[in-house]
């Protein structure tokens, strides 16, 4: 399957004007690629996800098209886009562990979604007990109440659910932020089997921890402020960024092994803009210490090296 | 300065509180003034126990703190008082440590009310410019502003700036920085390492061991209650002695290493059951070298 | 060449814009014109409001506008509403009007006092055992399901016919004293919520101390809840003195709405057809409880802008 997204523009209306969350973006996913998308909050990166499956009603789909395989993906139309949800765009949505219905035991919870798509809850029972072993969950665990499960086992389940009908996408929005350490690890390696597995042919790991993606994604597609800055391989994007956000995001996180006394790390100074008046040109030059004149004229989101693309003028430095 | 002697805390759960929880056991610690304790472990560790029970937030089930030798637990009304004017805390939620419906500074005002009355307009003026410029703040960025105004990252660094206006030796940063964005975070980590060279004493509680590692002077590892490693930071990180630290260890995605492949499951797959204190291993803290300590263990209870 | 400064997180394009940012951060707090702007457009609450002000207003300008008193007798017997009298007459000859106007009155002040000391209780009990939990609540809310349960308006019966009340400020005590346990449960229950939130902590942390919290940092977050209740106590109120003076358990010496209702009833005005007798109290005790509550779901919109149908 290949996705193939063109010049997609959604905005959020508010009382004080458009916020112009995803304000132009265009990249293509190849079959069985993990692309992760990065970024900060506010960035637009779950935004361009939620556009793709278009789950939140207050999204104003302004532009663009999502090709999926080929077929239009009705991303402007709610009601259309039920056809395609959960078979073949699937998404698991941010704080979906805490999201699971209090007082319906996981077992019934996933027959009613199976059935609200028309598809038998005991003719999928041997293959949903199969993947919850899979994930290192017992059968049981669909007798049990959410309460009675750990932050992992939850978001196991969830991704279990997410992925049952074997869809050609997967968005997984910010699923491994609110796990700890080790658990993040067995769900992020979980996530590459399933492609591993053909469970999910292609997906999108969208998180704001690069050292993430660096583990399990194979391109990286960086955002700033509704705008693509940077994509790559994600080995490329983590050792060699070329656009100044990135290099300084990179050079902001301290690895284990970096001290404060030896070596004092820096931040970004400043706020992203406001995404209801966006300023022209580039949007991260007033936080950027390469900015130039010509940064006051937006720079094109273009092939820099072989596989490389960055949103900068002067991304060749 | 401070320091926690085996101290405990136990919760009643459970209808008519039968059932019983074991947060903290036996935590023995202390925090010298200019210097960095970080106190790592995932979520049902004990924690955040810990820092609230040194903040009085919560009562001690058993052991002691004592801060400059006197009982935290046993002060009074009065003496409580003083207390908070040497210890304070900053919490994880920028947004949720605001009341909403009034402007940010009134934190600050809250304090100068109870704290500061003596000061003239003139001197509350200069104290609070400078407290804030500590801080790496602009006033007039942040005063009469409201919560919903401001960024995480100013938002915290007001709390450490309103912790700052009373003359403290310890601050109690219950995982400050996790819900700031990545760019923000070295800044105010920055911050806290600023004031340590300062004199401060601060504990720095979090789950990132990252984070830890780079700001800390020495690291205490818990596990559901118990400290499974301890000791200088350097030493813990470099020279890791107890499964579990070395699971962690193993565990944090790092930028230029990819996680090696490892035959045993990684991180508590089966069900987290509360907590469970013999499965850390009850053994003795021991000495494994000069600053470094770790729980022995008991046999064939790690690994699971 | 521009060099980070790694010490300032100020906004450095100078705009002092408000940025809403797509991230779910926290909710924004509108600005007293906003929410002005959403109140004048809530059509429960204007419509409520003006049926309310329109009574409330007759009841304070009425009674000059008459120079009848409630209980003067020697007026034409039985007269349909006409140009001299507004509102007709009784069947023993009374001016309709005027106890229609002096009643109004009266439903207001029972209304406002029963509401004052209900939510005064209400509010006590509520932030107490919200705040304090532990033993302290958990004897609270014993005594609140007690109160609770008591079917109030039995008792209310029982003590009335018992004490004869006589003035207005017993029935208002009365009725307060019966009808606050709903709210304290309420106050209870959001006081409980907000008590574990960090900003409590903080303010403990700042040197503030237990009923100061409450008052400083807890009841002003709720300030608009707490008004909702205090409008439903009150419209509650209006309508159980109706029914106790209509039962003729209320004073006696003083007109109200339902007072009106009883002796239409036992002058037999349904079956003589005097319907400007019966009518108008009725309508009065209706559209000022109605109005009331219809209010209360409109102001509930405009504070809670997730239940607004923007």
């Amino acid at each position: 399957m290949s996705l193939a997204v063109d010049n997609l523009r959604v905005y959020y209306r508010t009382l004080h004007g458009d916020c112009r969350a995803l304000d132009g973006v265009t990249f293509t996913i190849a079959d069985g690629e993990i692309m992760g998308l990065a970024g900060e909050s506010g960035c637009g990166k779950s935004t361009l996800g939620k556009s793709l499956i278009r789950l939140d009603a207050r999204m104003r789909h302004v532009e663009g098209t999502a090709q999926l395989d080929g077929t239009t993906l009705p991303i402007d139309d709610t009601k259309a886009m039920n056809a395609f949800r959960y078979r073949e765009v699937s998404i698991i949505p941010q704080y979906a562990m805490s999201a699971l219905n209090p007082i319906r035991k996981i077992g019934r919870m996933i027959s009613e979604l199976l059935g609200s798509r028309g598809v038998s809850y005991e003719d999928t029972l041997p293959e949903l007990h199969r993947r919850l072993g899979l994930v290192g969950l017992d059968e049981s665990v669909l007798d049990l109440y959410p309460i009675e499960l750990s932050g992992g086992m939850k978001q196991r389940v969830v991704m279990v659910l997410s992925t049952l009908l074997d869809p050609s996408l997967l968005i997984a929005d910010e699923i491994t932020s609110a796990l700890d350490v080790s658990t993040q690890k067995a769900v992020a390696e979980m996530l590459v089997e399933f492609r591993d597995r053909q469970f999910v042919k292609s997906m999108i790991v969208i998180t704001h921890d690069l050292s993430i993606l660096y583990q399990i994604a194979d391109t990286i597609l960086v955002m700033y402020a509704g705008k693509l800055v940077e994509k790559g391989s994600a080995a490329d994007v983590t050792e060699d960024p070329k656009h100044p956000y990135t290099r300084l995001l990179i050079a902001s996180l301290p690895e284990v092994g970096v001290r404060f006394d030896e070596q004092r790390l820096k931040g970004i100074a400043g706020r992203p803009p406001s995404l209801i008046d966006p300023p022209t040109g580039c949007r991260f030059r007033d936080r950027c210490p390469l900015a130039i004149e010509k940064c006051a004229e937006e720079p094109p989101f273009v092939e820099v090296a072989p596989g490389r693309f960055a949103a900068c003028w002067r991304a060749g430095d | 300065m401070l320091k926690l002697d085996d101290v405990t805390k136990v919760f009643k759960t459970g209808t008519f509180g039968g059932q019983e929880i074991t947060a903290v056991s036996g935590v023995t610690f202390g925090i010298e003034p200019g210097e960095v304790v970080s106190l790592i472990g995932e979520s049902g560790s004990g924690k955040t126990t810990v820092g609230r029970m040194i903040l009085r937030l919560t009562g001690v089930t058993g052991g002691t703190i004592t801060f400059d030798g006197r009982d935290v637990a046993a002060l009074g009304g009065r003496e409580l008082h003083g207390y908070y004017s040497r210890v304070q805390g900053v919490f994880q939620d920028p947004f949720s440590s605001y009341n909403p419906v009034f402007k940010a500074d009134r934190v600050l005002e809250m304090v100068r009310s109870n704290y500061l009355r003596g000061l003239s307009r003139a001197e509350w003026k200069t104290k609070l410019q400078t407290s804030l410029e500590t801080v790496g703040l602009e006033p007039a960025d942040v005063l009469g502003k409201y919560p919903h105004q401001l960024s995480g990252g100013q938002l915290q660094r007001v709390l450490i700036s309103r912790a700052l206006l009373l003359d403290i030796k310890i601050l109690v940063a219950d995982e400050i920085i996790s819900m700031l964005d990545a760019s923000t975070r070295i800044d105010v980590l920055n911050l806290l390492g600023d004031l340590k060279e300062r004199g401060l004493g601060i504990l720095f509680v979090t789950h990132d061991l990252s984070l830890g590692n780079y700001i800390s002077d020495r690291t205490v590892i818990l596990r559901r209650g118990l400290i499974v490693e301890m000791g200088r930071t350097e030493k813990v990180f470099g020279n890791p002695v107890h499964p579990y630290t070395k699971m962690l260890l193993a565990s944090v995605p790092q930028m230029h290493t990819k996680w090696a492949a490892e035959a045993e499951p990684a991180g508590d797959l089966g069900h987290e059951d509360a907590a469970d204190v013999s499965s850390a291993g009850d053994g003795a803290l021991v000495e494994v070298e000069r600053d470094h300590f770790a729980r022995s263990q008991h046999n064939g209870n790690e690994g699971e | 060449m521009d060099t980070v400064d790694q010490h300032t997180d100020s906004v450095s394009t100078g705009t002092a814009a408000v940025s809403v940012t797509v991230a779910e951060e926290a909710p924004p707090r509108r600005s007293r014109n906003e929410t002005l702007y959403f109140a004048f457009r809530n059509r429960k609450l204007v419509i409520g409001l003006s049926v309310v002000t329109f009574f409330l207003l007759l009841a304070i300008v009425g009674p000059w506008l008459t120079d009848a008193t409630p209980f003067e007798f020697g007026y034409p017997t039985g007269e349909p509403p006409s140009r001299e009298y507004w509102l007709g007459t009784t069947a023993p000859g009374q001016d309709v009007f005027a106890q229609f106007v002096y009643g109004l009155r009266s439903s207001f002040v029972v209304g406002a006092l029963a509401g004052c000391v209900a939510a005064a209780i209400g509010m006590t009990v509520g932030f107490v055992g919200g705040y304090r939990g532990g033993a302290v609540d958990e004897i609270l809310s014993v005594l609140t399901n007690v109160v609770l349960v008591i079917p109030t308006l039995a008792v209310l019966i029982i003590v009335a016919a018992y004490l004869s009340v006589q003035s207005l400020l017993a029935e208002a005590v009365l009725i307060g004293v019966t009808s606050w346990p709903w709210a304290a449960r309420a106050i209870r229950a959001q006081t409980f919520s907000l008590a574990s939130r960090d900003f409590i902590s903080v303010a403990r942390l700042s040197g503030q101390t237990g009923w100061k919290i409450v008052a400083k940092e807890i009841a002003p977050n709720m300030s608009s809840y707490l008004f909702l209740v205090f409008i439903l106590l009150f419209g509650g109120s209006v309508l159980i003195a109706a029914t106790l003076d209509f039962l003729g358990l209320g004073p006696s010496q003083v007109m109200s709405l339902g007072l009106m209702l009883n002796n239409a009833v036992s002058g037999s005005a349904l079956q003589l057809g005097m319907w400007w007798w019966f009518i108008p109290p009725g309508v009065g005790i209706t559209a000022i409880v109605g109005g009331l509550y219809v209010m209360n779901v409109g102001l509930d919109e405009v504070f809670n802008p997730k239940l607004r149908e923007t």
